[in-house]
């Protein structure tokens, strides 16, 4: 049976299921529930299968290599690689894939009758048979028509609520720095193929040696780019902030919580397997990327007070700690320490996985939200917790996770990415070391604000009064929705909880990578789930943390409430007010929650403040009609890089233009002339 | 034995902490030339407190109702996992650096969430201000204890202790700033001069007395007890970690005894310390304070990169 499951048969039947869901969603499109129904069905059924494919072969150790042996380029092969990596990540988008689905039932209710059903499912559906394929595919052309399929389909559903301008921009935005992206990818692989005459990343791999190392730092620099794009690192992350919250909220969810992850796949696809053995400054150079993209990650977030451009911030940062593992993976198997090198590579998986179900939760019940809201504007929440009790505690298990609070996983990944940086300070010399004593800092000041800015995020969102009329109108969110979010909300506790099982699996994940066939991981688990690093430097225990925690709390009410404090009346009236009358706007609002961290940090955010005073009389400004204070945070990228860049480009079109002008005869004699200068370097 | 000290040290953190309080109410009465109240005088507002009937705001959520007993019991978690007078015995898997710091986080979060809740316009700005104070203060309260764990290769809290009682003079200087750091993390956290003022309900500058402002009976008790918790919890930290004299190296009553007699005498210290400096300095203007943390943050910094030049 287990010979079934884990068998080139099985990934075959999943593909088939998102190719059938995709299909016949198309073929449904008069009848949104029919659609709805039919590629929900396929979605939930592959990603099950996938689920069961992926947990079968990581337990069974089993790596599979097929492909068709037919093919009509030498270059070109059809050829897929499941190792256990590439089944963590199958593992990784089924899960999330199956709980967005089972919320995607409800939430594409809202756009019956204004857009098309069968449209969405037929790109839902290849959005996540086309991520399977990337992470699984071995040939270089193969993987790059398969990321395409995956862009181009998640831009269709970025652009598909079209009736809103700003979404349709969205997506150009994100078609552009995608194809962006994907030129320096191009530009890698074809660097491999003219030095080792393969597209195949097996064959790359065994051949490594012929490539010259300076070649290997361009093919390194390029690709960092391409697949950190992606990834959304900082200053490459422009597209993400904006085109995240465009698309429906089940997308967003898989986007941040998978899509950019895909980045991170091929980064430990391509450094730590396919181009070792690695000189030692990329990993710094990881590390110093990771921890830039953190710490502003989290400051931009800090700004936002539309709450799924909010949580696309957070990608940022934590796409950052996920770098922060990786950078320090590499640097230390650089340096031949590879018991160190498999505890970053772990964190980084690790975080992956986490980070991907506490995102889509957060991002899930956040879309309830602007579903019965009907905006993405904090400012005009307030008080939901009352009108949506289950969704608000969804929300906020994800934002305690991701702010890394003891017993949910976000604590248990980043503290697995402390003790590989605490290493990196207490093993390596003088330079290294204070670029790992930076990351650190960094790594620190990142939780700090996080916490901050969910504090804001749940805060302003959920509590106090309501700050718009159409708040009182919000209702409880529907059931597939509800069980969508509540299964991810109780993996984050259960990942907490056994981080040590969870941790064990990803060890042998990893360690199933060529480079650490025969090195163990700094990390020891023990019987009782709990696990030390590096000889006991630190060491921890999921599942006594939730006991403490669980008997503890408990204890406390017991005593407070039932025996200290029996007979004493709660009684319930209005907030003090001062005396005042007092309304929804005397409440703390999202920019003014942030104002003075964004104030504090004001060299790198470049905050703006602009005052309008329209006057009675302009003659004599004694009576003021209107006063407006616009706030703004300064665009850098936009003025130091892509500005400048456009104009570069546009001078340089414009210069192109004195060769092109528009005579036919003078363009066929340059033809001729470039004919004949392709023979002479040919003969 | 070990059922016995986990009772003890359950147990030891709430029951000293109010006293912790009075002594520096009385001291900084004294300095101010006023009698002062006696210094049990806290555990008696306490027992008020617990047994007044309450006034809940219409607005406020179950996050305001069920806070107080989180952040309480937040503080009876850090204060089991922490070295109080009790050497290294069992194996406690939750006295690592990372998981105090984030477990005390969890009651920053809830008590900012809290002060969100009922709506109004102080308990905003208290929420706001203490998480900018928090989230900047993290920086120095991690690594003042990384420094630590370097100098001693552990980050288990209680293998610092044992530790830095053995500890050869090299270290010393990394090792005060490590413990200066701490101190100015210290009087952040614990909402002390010149980060906040413990004694004033001044809506232009309170941060922790604005979040807890409507709070009232049982959850107001719980809500002073925790924060008085918090104290001692830091002090123990700053005692323990970088002044472990008297610290007892083995379990018996006798050990014990003395350890408890020398951790009330270090407190007592610390609490004339605090008491002191609360009567000679002013609240610094909140957009001054970033300054100070970050040169808590600097300070360890700079001790980490003796550590390894010693080395």
């Amino acid at each position: 049976m287990l010979e079934i499951i884990a068998s080139p048969i099985s990934f075959f039947i999943l593909l088939s299921l998102f190719f059938v869901g995709a299909i016949g969603s198309l073929f449904f499109y008069k009848n949104n529930n029919q659609a709805n129904a039919w590629s929900s069905f396929f979605v939930i059924s592959g990603s099950l299968v996938g689920l069961v494919f992926s947990i079968v072969n990581i337990l069974t150790k089993n790596s599979l290599l097929f492909g068709l042996k037919t093919s009509f380029f030498s270059f070109f092969t059809i050829s897929f690689h499941i190792d256990l990596l590439s089944s963590f990540f199958v593992f990784v988008i089924s899960l999330l894939a199956l709980f967005c689905s089972i919320y995607g039932i409800g939430y594409v209710r809202h756009y019956y009758k204004k857009y098309n059903i069968g449209v969405l499912g037929f790109f839902y559906n290849l959005f996540i048979g086309s991520l399977i394929l990337v992470v699984t595919s071995s040939n270089g052309i193969l993987f790059l028509i398969f990321w395409e399929i995956m862009s181009i389909s998640s831009y269709f559903l970025v652009v598909y609520d079209n009736h809103d301008d700003d979404n349709v921009k969205a997506g150009l935005l994100y078609l552009v720095m995608t194809y962006i992206g994907t030129s320096f990818i191009i530009l890698a692989f074809l660097l491999l193929y003219k030095y080792i005459g393969s597209f195949d990343f097996l064959v790359i791999k065994d051949n490594i040696a012929l490539i010259p190392a300076s070649i290997k730092n361009i093919v390194f620099v390029s690709a960092f780019i391409g697949f950190g794009l992606k990834a959304g690192i900082i200053p490459l992350h422009i597209w993400l902030p904006v085109a995240h919250p465009a698309a429906p909220s089940h997308v967003s969810a898989l986007m941040s919580g998978i899509m950019i992850k895909s980045g991170i796949y091929m980064m430990i696809r391509l450094f730590l397997d396919i181009l070792q053995p690695v000189p030692f400054w990329w990993g710094l150079m990881v590390l110093v990327v990771g921890s830039i993209s953190a710490l502003l990650g989290v400051l931009y977030a800090l700004t936002e007070h539309d709450i799924k451009r909010l949580l696309a911030y957070h990608s940022i940062e934590n796409i950052g700690i996920i770098l922060l593992g990786l950078g320090s993976a590499l640097t230390f198997y650089s340096l031949n320490l590879p018991a160190l090198a498999l505890l970053g590579l772990i964190a980084a998986l690790f975080h992956t996985l986490n980070h991907a179900i506490f995102k889509a939760l957060l991002f899930l019940s956040a879309g309830s939200v602007i579903n019965e809201v009907h905006t993405r504007n904090m400012e005009e929440y307030g008080g939901l917790i009352k009108y949506m009790p289950q969704t608000a505690l969804f929300f906020l298990i994800g934002s305690v996770a991701i702010s890394a609070l003891p017993p949910f996983n976000g604590f248990f990944s980043e503290w697995l990415t402390y003790q590989a940086l605490f290493q990196g300070i207490a093993q390596m010399s003088f330079v290294t070391q204070w670029i790992f004593i930076l990351a650190t800092g960094s790594l620190v000041f990142t939780g700090g604000l996080a916490l901050a800015c969910f504090v804001k995020a749940f805060g302003v969102t959920f509590l106090a009064r309501p700050r718009s009329k159409k708040v009182t109108c919000a209702k409880e969110s529907a059931l597939s929705m509800r069980l969508g979010m509540g299964g991810l909300a109780l993996l984050t506790l259960l990942f907490g909880v056994f981080s040590g099982y969870i941790i064990s699996i990803i060890n042998t994940v990893s360690q199933s990578l060529g480079i650490f066939k025969n090195s163990s991981s700094a990390i020891n688990i023990s019987s009782s789930q709990s696990m030390s690093v590096s000889n006991g430097f630190s060491s921890i225990s999921g599942p006594l943390i939730f006991v403490l925690f669980v008997v503890t709390i408990f204890l406390v009410v017991f005593i407070f409430k039932k025996i200290i404090n029996r007979k004493q009346k709660e009684c319930t009236t209005n907030t003090w007010d001062c005396g005042t009358n007092f309304t929804p706007r005397a409440e703390i609002t999202a920019t003014g929650f942030s104002r003075s961290i964004i104030l504090i940090f004001k060299g790198l955010l470049k905050p703006t403040i602009q005052h309008n005073i329209e006057y009675y009389d302009d003659q004599n400004r004694y009576l003021p009609k209107s006063r407006t204070v616009t706030l703004n945070i300064g665009n850098v990228y936009h003025t130091y890089l892509y500005q400048p860049l456009h104009i570069v480009i546009n001078k340089l079109s414009v210069k192109a233009k004195t060769i092109q002008n528009g005579n036919i005869d003078l363009y066929i004699s340059y033809i001729l002339v470039a004919l004949m200068l392709a023979l002479l370097v040919i003969l | 034995m070990s059922i016995f000290i986990l009772v003890i040290q359950l147990i030891f953190i709430p029951a000293f902490s109010p006293l912790c309080v009075g002594i520096i109410r009385k001291i900084k009465a004294k300095l101010q030339n006023r009698q002062g109240a006696n210094i049990f005088q806290p555990y008696r507002d306490i027992w008020k407190l617990l047994h007044k009937d309450e006034v809940l705001s219409r607005d406020a959520s179950w996050i305001f109702r069920f806070t107080p007993y989180i952040v309480f019991a937040v503080t009876l978690v850090v204060g089991m996992s922490i070295p109080l007078f009790v050497p290294h015995v069992f194996g406690f898997m939750t006295s690592d650096i990372l998981f105090i710091v984030y477990t005390l986080a969890i009651g920053t979060f809830f008590m900012a969430l809290a002060g969100m809740d009922t709506g109004s316009a102080f308990g905003g700005f208290g929420s706001s201000r203490e998480m900018t104070i928090s989230a900047l203060a993290e920086g120095g309260f991690i690594f003042s204890l990384l420094t630590m764990a370097l100098i001693v290769g552990s980050s288990n809290l209680f293998d610092i202790t044992s530790f830095t009682r053995s500890i050869n003079s090299q270290y010393f200087l990394p090792m005060i700033l490590a413990f200066c750091g701490f101190f100015i993390v210290l009087l952040a956290e614990t909402t002390r001069f010149p980060f906040d003022n413990p004694a004033t309900h001044l809506e232009l500058t309170m941060i922790h007395e604005a979040m807890i402002l409507e709070y009232s009976g049982k959850r107001l008790a719980l809500m002073e007890w925790a924060a008085s918790n918090k104290l001692l919890i830091f002090i123990a930290l700053g005692a323990n970690l970088s002044f472990p004299f008297g610290f007892p190296m083995n379990v018996g009553f006798v050990a014990i005894a003395l350890g408890i007699f020398y951790f009330l005498m270090k407190m007592f210290l610390f609490c004339v310390i605090i008491a002191v400096l609360e009567s000679s300095i002013a609240k610094f203007r909140f957009f001054r304070l970033p300054d100070l943390l970050l040169i808590s943050f600097i300070f360890n910094v700079v001790a980490i990169g003796l550590i390894y030049s010693i080395k």
